[in-house]
């Protein structure tokens, strides 16, 4: 008999991740996509990667729960739960402590706080303002004209930081193109930015004495769990792949569904 | 064709009376001040509807009217107009989008009802329990139209009640009445005065009755049946229409008690409402928590029209304290004592707090309450950032995936 295989599909605003976890929760394969506009398609093909990585073909998957923006846009999927669960569900399987988890996605950013079994006690999504989020760094390497991916070596060369005031994405933007007429150094700009992303977090909630972060801004710019490390005094725990900590919690709802169905 | 998607929600039979008195109430309205057959006082709606009921006249109120011009999805597009004559986009919603109605010549009432333009008024009559706007709003149709804004200014913030607070408040009513009595033409008659406060209190006994059957498991209604059901609260309580559709009401919701017919179909959640509706989107809404066998069984809002203290016998002190024990006036601890009285009264499993961009007054949660009531009531609280009426200070994908994850934390719990 083919071993069980538990798929978790997260369509973000931004990307799309695909987790395959065998029973043991192992990871067998993951993929990562641009989500763009075609949901259904995007998450097709981003499956399609992570089973050919895991060597699984699509008939052998037991089970499927998709969440995230575009959680209704995959079509295979056997379920939906939302983002906010499923990053909860993913990150305490990293960690099963009490934790609060801060997801810093693509459009929005969520606080959840866990107790010791894993259960919610509360959670928090940004407002209507993308501000703090990734698409707040998109913008501003934009304006920057500097590739996204050379944030986090230009923060790291920061000799100081250079604070932002706004809470506004197109308001720090104008900011920033003060600073460099200043003649600030762009490495500090950048440091600032991310200490503005840290700030925006820190206004949602308060953390308790664990935290977790998650999330593909924290992936690609790990300096950020330092700087927050440095600004809360606090123990940061990261998964491997905190992007994929979304799809993991999907794949393991689905686990979860199908024991239950046995049990029952 | 395509066939027309059927609505989960039980609708209610009386709905048909009520479509009835809320048109005949615009009618009335549309012909007196067409016709100048009686005088038209324009009235906040927590303001003295008793008295200018009591003195002849007719009474419409504006925020009824924003009600309308956010359900009916008009507000987003005609509060621009307000904004770009100097109204702020960061203030309420009604009174821009009223404002916008009106200068743009568009309303609700047209398709409705086939009636042109609101009525026009013989006086605005405030009382700013609800807030400041509401005198702000008044004064520009008093501009508008020349004609006299009076009020009653309310006093904030209440924790115990003082005498000396009744007795300003009935005093300011009183002092209503000799402007209102040059309006009107007519001599204060306080026989009439006292039979509408005393029609307004059977009108509020029976509302409250309506709404406190949510109590039973299931519930016979929602929120979203209250916030269309309390219109003949607001618009036509002092009157006898009022009182008997709450008879009415009353006897079908007690009949689907009995016959254990619950609004939501197989629920299993029960939840408090705290703040305004977000009016535009009361459907979707609905629709959306009965997908999650969820019921929202209260809300502050529509409790909001519970007069019951008013009395016949002592009509301006009645008033008085009936518009002064206002949850809206009180201070946080009267607040925070409120809702945990309808928690033990309701039973919900959970509390979700409005937060309407335009509505600090009653957007409870920005003053640290929904952490304080969870901690000491053991429920989990949700907030939602929108509007009442602004439909641009609301995203509809991040407000429903936060009720669906909050239906999931009931659920895992």
């Amino acid at each position: 008999m083919a071993e069980e295989v538990f798929a978790g599909v997260d369509v973000g605003a931004s990307r799309t991740k695909v987790a395959l976890l065998n029973k043991d929760k192992e990871v067998l394969g993951c993929a990562v996509r641009k989500s763009g506009t075609d949901f259904a398609r995007t998450s097709e093909l981003a499956l399609g990667e992570a089973l050919e990585m895991a060597g699984v073909r699509k008939e052998d998957i037991t089970f499927s729960v998709a969440t995230g923006y575009g959680r209704k846009n995959v079509i295979y999927a056997d379920d939906t739960r939302t983002e906010i669960g499923c990053h909860a569900k993913g990150a305490f399987h990293f960690f099963p402590m009490a934790i609060t988890v801060i997801d810093i996605g693509g459009q929005d950013n969520k606080i959840i706080k866990l107790d010791e079994r894993g259960r919610r006690l509360s959670f928090k999504m940004n407002r209507k303002c993308a501000a703090g989020t990734g698409a707040f760094l998109e913008e501003m390497a934009m304006r920057l004209d500097i590739p996204l991916e050379e944030m986090e070596g230009l923060a790291r060369q920061a000799v100081e930081t250079v604070e932002l005031g706004s809470f506004c994405t197109v308001f720090s933007a104008t900011e920033v193109l003060e600073k460099i007429r200043q003649g600030k150094k762009v490495p500090d700009i950048v440091k600032g930015l991310f200490l503005s992303v840290i700030k925006r977090v820190l206004e949602m909630d308060s953390l308790t004495e664990r935290v977790v972060m998650t999330g593909g801004v924290v992936e690609y710019n790990p300096y950020l769990v330092v700087m927050m490390r440095e600004r809360t005094g606090l123990e940061i725990m990261v998964p491997e792949r905190p992007q994929l900590t979304g799809a993991i919690g999907a794949a393991l709802y689905g686990m979860e569904e199908v024991a239950e169905a046995a049990a029952a | 064709m395509l066939a027309k998607k059927e609505s989960p929600r039980k609708e209610i039979a009386a709905t048909k009376t009520l479509k009835k008195i809320m048109a005949n109430h615009f009618y009335d309205l549309d012909e007196a001040a067409r016709t100048g057959s009686k005088k038209i006082a324009w009235c906040t709606s927590v303001g003295p509807a008793e008295l200018l009921r009591g003195m002849g006249f007719l009474v419409y109120f504006p925020e009824n009217h924003g009600a309308m011009l956010g359900a009916t999805r008009m507000a987003t597009e005609l509060i621009p107009h307000a904004n770009a004559i100097g109204y702020s986009p960061d203030i309420c919603s009604y009174l821009t989008s009223d404002i916008g109605s009106y200068l743009a010549k568009k309303t609700p009432l047209t398709k409705a009802y086939n009636i042109k333009s609101v009525p026009r008024p013989d006086v605005l009559v405030f009382n700013t329990n609800q807030c400041r706007d509401v005198q702000d709003w008044f004064s520009w149709y008093g501009r508008e139209f020349g004609v006299p804004v009076i009020g009653v200014h309310t006093h904030r913030d209440i924790g115990q009640i003082r005498d000396y607070q009744i007795k300003d408040i009935a005093k300011q009513i009183e002092d209503l009445v000799p402007p209102l009595e040059e309006v009107s033409g007519q001599k204060f008659d306080m026989d009439r005065f006292r039979e509408a406060v005393e029609l307004s209190r059977q009108c509020s006994v029976l509302w409250r009755t309506c709404l406190e059957t949510a109590a039973a498991i299931p519930s016979p209604w929602t929120f979203f049946d209250h916030t269309i059901h309390m219109g003949p609260a607001v618009v036509a309580r002092g009157t006898k229409e009022a009182v008997d559709y709450y008879e009415l009401l009353l006897e079908e919701l007690n009949q689907r008690i009995e016959s254990g017919i619950a609004a939501v179909e197989g629920e299993k959640y029960r939840l408090y409402w705290e703040g305004m509706p977000i009016w535009g989107k009361l459907r979707p809404l609905s629709e959306l928590f009965i997908s999650l066998k969820t019921c929202i069984v209260a809300s502050t809002y529509c409790n909001s029209w519970i007069f019951d203290q008013l009395d016949p016998e002592e009509p301006f002190e009645s008033m008085a304290r009936a518009y002064t024990e206002l949850f809206i006036v009180r201070d946080e601890a009267y607040k925070e004592q409120y809702i945990k009285n309808c928690h033990e009264f309701f039973k919900f499993h959970g509390i979700i707090f409005h937060d309407a961009k335009t509505c600090p007054n009653n957007s409870n949660n920005r003053y640290g309450m929904p952490e304080r009531l969870s901690k000491k009531m053991g429920i989990p609280t949700l907030t939602i950032n929108g509007d009442l009426n602004d439909l641009r200070c609301y995203s509809e994908e991040q407000a429903k995936t936060n009720v669906e994850a909050f239906i999931e934390q009931l659920e895992e719990n």
